[in-house]
């Protein structure tokens, strides 16, 4: 195969292979990547729509055992500012989102040894009590309340739906595949775990987003098989939402890498809606690249903007901070020519059906 | 219609318009691949479609047709000798009122040594604006371009916005002409792009009334353009200003360039609103800014470099400006004032190496350039 059939194939929709991502990756243009990814994106949303989300971020702990050497927010158990929130600043956070008008809560932490099964219940209630839809437990907490209860990977997910969990974020992907995990992150889930965490939530109903963080140890080729497991899953499932992916932020005191380039950046975004063509949504990333290259992601693909994120905590970690409102957000997504509207944690449309 | 020069000649255009979704744009497209010049409602055409990358598509085309993978910089220092400025223009985040506290002046001397701290960079060029500061005489100037002369020969000197070529001449009770005339004799090798702002007369009575007018402008570049000193040329936009009044001036610089031909460069420049008094406004967004810059490269076709000015898109866009039709990355500037003033939330400079890695990374290869645009061989 050579670039032009690549070309060729990814403009008729057909079904792209590594080697045919491969040769896109290494000798597409720009822009010509991003058109081939608009083709994409109206072939599988046709309506010049870009939705939005009005959502917290709220982690509940940052102690976590994993050690990911890119991570910026964990803290040991013993370290002077390590947290576990108490359930009057939960409940402050919630009340504020709610007043300004959020759907659900991302609500994510770090493997934390002290909280058992029944602290988490008692928090998804908490969410739940506020009217809040709740968005929260990646895969790797899922696969460490497991270990840590005795229990099945199903039966946690089993008793937190009971409690009111509606979906599941994708974070805990970084690379699946287990030679960069092994470097990055050898005490978080493995790939495999990761994505019959997946499964299994699909299985039981709950939709689920995927994400990948690239742009630090691991080669090209680890990026493309990295889509083409959840390209398989999302076969077998259909319980994918949307796909997330970002470039890693090196912070002061982890892995030291450059950052990605909003060239590398956009030319992945692309690559990934080609690639992940059974996937309703890709979304952009202005939390790591900024207002600019988050609003012109939208002609390279991504047909949702992410969340207004009311706290976020993990990028700030690492020294990054950016800020939207929901007033820049629809501004930006009016400029760049779409039709702006609130969606919620699994994409459907907030407020009155039109 | 008008033919341009025909050594543009891009390569697959079929292959070009096979990009292009909007209809609009298609006859634009079209149009500019036959070798025929845009007119105004090509320009418009382009600025109102939402067909961004088929919009960039044709200016990296013809980018791309010019100067290959190739993206210049030039390795400068940015000098503001004075922020006291009568003209209150509303945009402005950097001016003081003469009496103000923190008013300053920068005598030749301070300026020298500026410029020897920083000499170990390897500078080939030194740009130079102020305000229009009443307090300064035509000796001033002269003092200050000899200082520069006799301290550095071989750094080029771009000096003096045709606003203050305006005040400088008055000064010196002096025609534009022979002042520009006496500054050159003087050791000035050319005149930066500021100060044009929109040339539309109804964004100038409400922003820039005590302002220098398009007409005025424009004919202090052609008067220097005829004595052989080249300018650059600006646009200010994202503020009060329409989509009409854009594309209107990117004609008149065209035309003035068909009549002169002095321009060496264009750098649109994006309205950074805090700290002006146009606080209120929020300036344009991403998309935005580079359909104008490749309605920009489209339209003046007699203009041979459109430049990614970093300091106010932010690196990352500017980096993208690049495939919309940019061929410059201005530049390594050390110490900028303006734009900072307004909340731009870039660097104040960056050293050569960096901005190096900065093209490397939007996927260009950097080529040094002089203030001429001749390419600076490595010692």
């Amino acid at each position: 195969m050579n670039i032009r059939q690549a070309m060729y194939q990814a403009e008729s929709g057909a079904r792209l292979s590594i080697a045919a991502a491969r040769l896109l990756h290494d000798g597409a243009d720009l822009l010509t990547l991003g058109q081939l990814a608009q083709t994409a994106r109206f072939r599988r949303n046709s309506q010049p729509i870009v939705t939005y989300a009005v959502d917290r971020n709220i982690n509940y702990t940052n102690v976590c055992t994993s050690g990911c050497r890119f991570c910026a927010f964990w803290k040991a158990a013993t370290h002077r500012d390590a947290y576990v929130m108490d359930d009057e600043t939960l409940a402050r956070k919630l009340q504020e989102t709610k007043a300004l008008g959020g759907t659900h809560i991302l609500f994510q932490g770090g493997l934390n040894p002290d909280l058992n099964l029944n602290w988490h219940e008692r928090r998804i209630r908490l969410i739940r009590s506020f009217g809040l839809k709740l968005h929260g437990y990646s895969p790797p907490e899922i696969c460490f309340f497991a270990k840590q209860s005795g229990s099945t990977v199903e039966q946690v997910l089993e008793r937190f739906v009971k409690a009111g969990l509606n979906s599941i974020p994708g974070g805990g992907a970084e690379i699946l595949v287990d030679r960069v995990r092994r470097i990055t992150s050898p005490g978080k889930a493995t790939s495999r775990e990761w994505l019959s965490v997946m499964a299994a939530a699909h299985k039981l109903g709950l939709r689920t987003t995927a994400t990948m963080m690239f742009g630090h140890i691991e080669s090209v080729s680890e990026r493309l098989v990295h889509l083409v497991r959840i390209r398989r899953l999302q076969d077998q499932t259909g319980g994918f939402t949307s796909f997330i992916p970002w470039p890693y932020q090196p912070g002061r005191e982890t892995l030291q890498v450059k950052a990605a380039s909003a060239n590398a950046y956009l030319r992945m975004l692309a690559l990934s809606r080609l690639m992940l063509d059974n996937f309703p949504h890709v979304q952009a990333s202005w939390v790591t690249q900024g207002a600019d290259i988050g609003q012109i992601a939208l002609s390279f693909g991504a047909d949702d903007l992410g969340s207004t994120m009311i706290e976020e905590n993990v990028v700030a970690a690492a020294g990054v901070s950016h800020r939207l409102t929901e007033a820049d957000m629809i501004r930006l997504i009016e400029a760049a020519g779409f039709e702006a509207r609130q969606r919620d944690a699994v994409y459907g449309m907030v407020g009155a059906a039109s | 219609m008008t033919q341009v020069n025909s050594s543009r000649i891009i390569p697959n255009p079929h292959e070009i318009l096979n990009r292009i979704s909007d209809a609009q744009l298609l006859k634009v497209g079209r149009k500019f691949l036959s070798g025929a010049r845009l007119d105004f409602d090509d320009g418009i055409a382009c600025l109102v479609s939402n067909d961004t990358l088929g919009l960039g598509t044709l200016a990296f085309a013809d980018r791309k047709a010019r100067y290959g993978d190739r993206a210049s910089y030039v390795v400068n220092h940015h000098i503001n000798y004075t922020n006291v400025c009568v003209n209150g223009c509303k945009f402005c985040a950097f001016y003081r009122n003469p009496t103000a506290e923190d008013g300053y002046v920068l005598g030749p001397d301070e300026v020298v040594d500026q410029i020897r701290a920083a000499s170990g960079l390897g500078l080939t060029e030194v740009h130079i604006v102020g305000g229009v500061n009443p307090e300064l005489d035509f000796a001033y100037y002269l003092n200050l371009l000899a200082s520069l002369r006799t301290s550095f020969p071989a750094i080029k000197i771009k000096a003096f916005t045709a606003v203050e070529i305006d005040q400088i001449a008055k000064k010196a009770s002096l025609g534009w002409r022979e002042c520009l005339a006496e500054l050159q004799k003087g050791g000035l090798d050319m005149l930066p792009g500021g100060g044009a702002e929109i040339f539309s007369d109804r964004v100038r009575q409400s922003l820039f009334p005590a302002k220098i007018g398009a007409d005025s402008w424009l004919t202090i570049h052609g008067e220097a353009h005829r004595l052989g000193i080249g300018t650059n040329a600006t646009m200010l936009f994202g503020h009060i200003e329409t989509v009409e009044e854009r594309i209107d001036h990117l004609i008149r610089l065209r035309n003035q360039q068909d009549e002169t031909g002095g321009f060496r460069a264009f750098i649109p420049l994006v309205f950074h609103p805090r700290n002006t008094s146009l606080a209120d406004l929020s300036g344009p967004t991403a998309l935005e800014t580079l359909k104008t810059i490749a309605v920009s490269r489209l339209l003046l076709d007699n203009v041979d470099h459109i430049k990614a000015y970093w300091v106010m898109l932010g690196m990352k866009l500017a980096q993208m400006a690049l495939y919309f039709g940019a061929d410059d990355l201005e530049g390594t500037i050390v110490a900028e004032k303006i734009a900072h003033e307004a909340g731009a939330g870039t660097a104040a400079g960056l050293s050569k190496g960096e901005l190096e890695q900065c093209i490397l990374d939007a996927g260009f290869q950097p080529a040094e350039r002089d203030t001429f645009h001749r390419s600076v061989v490595a010692a």
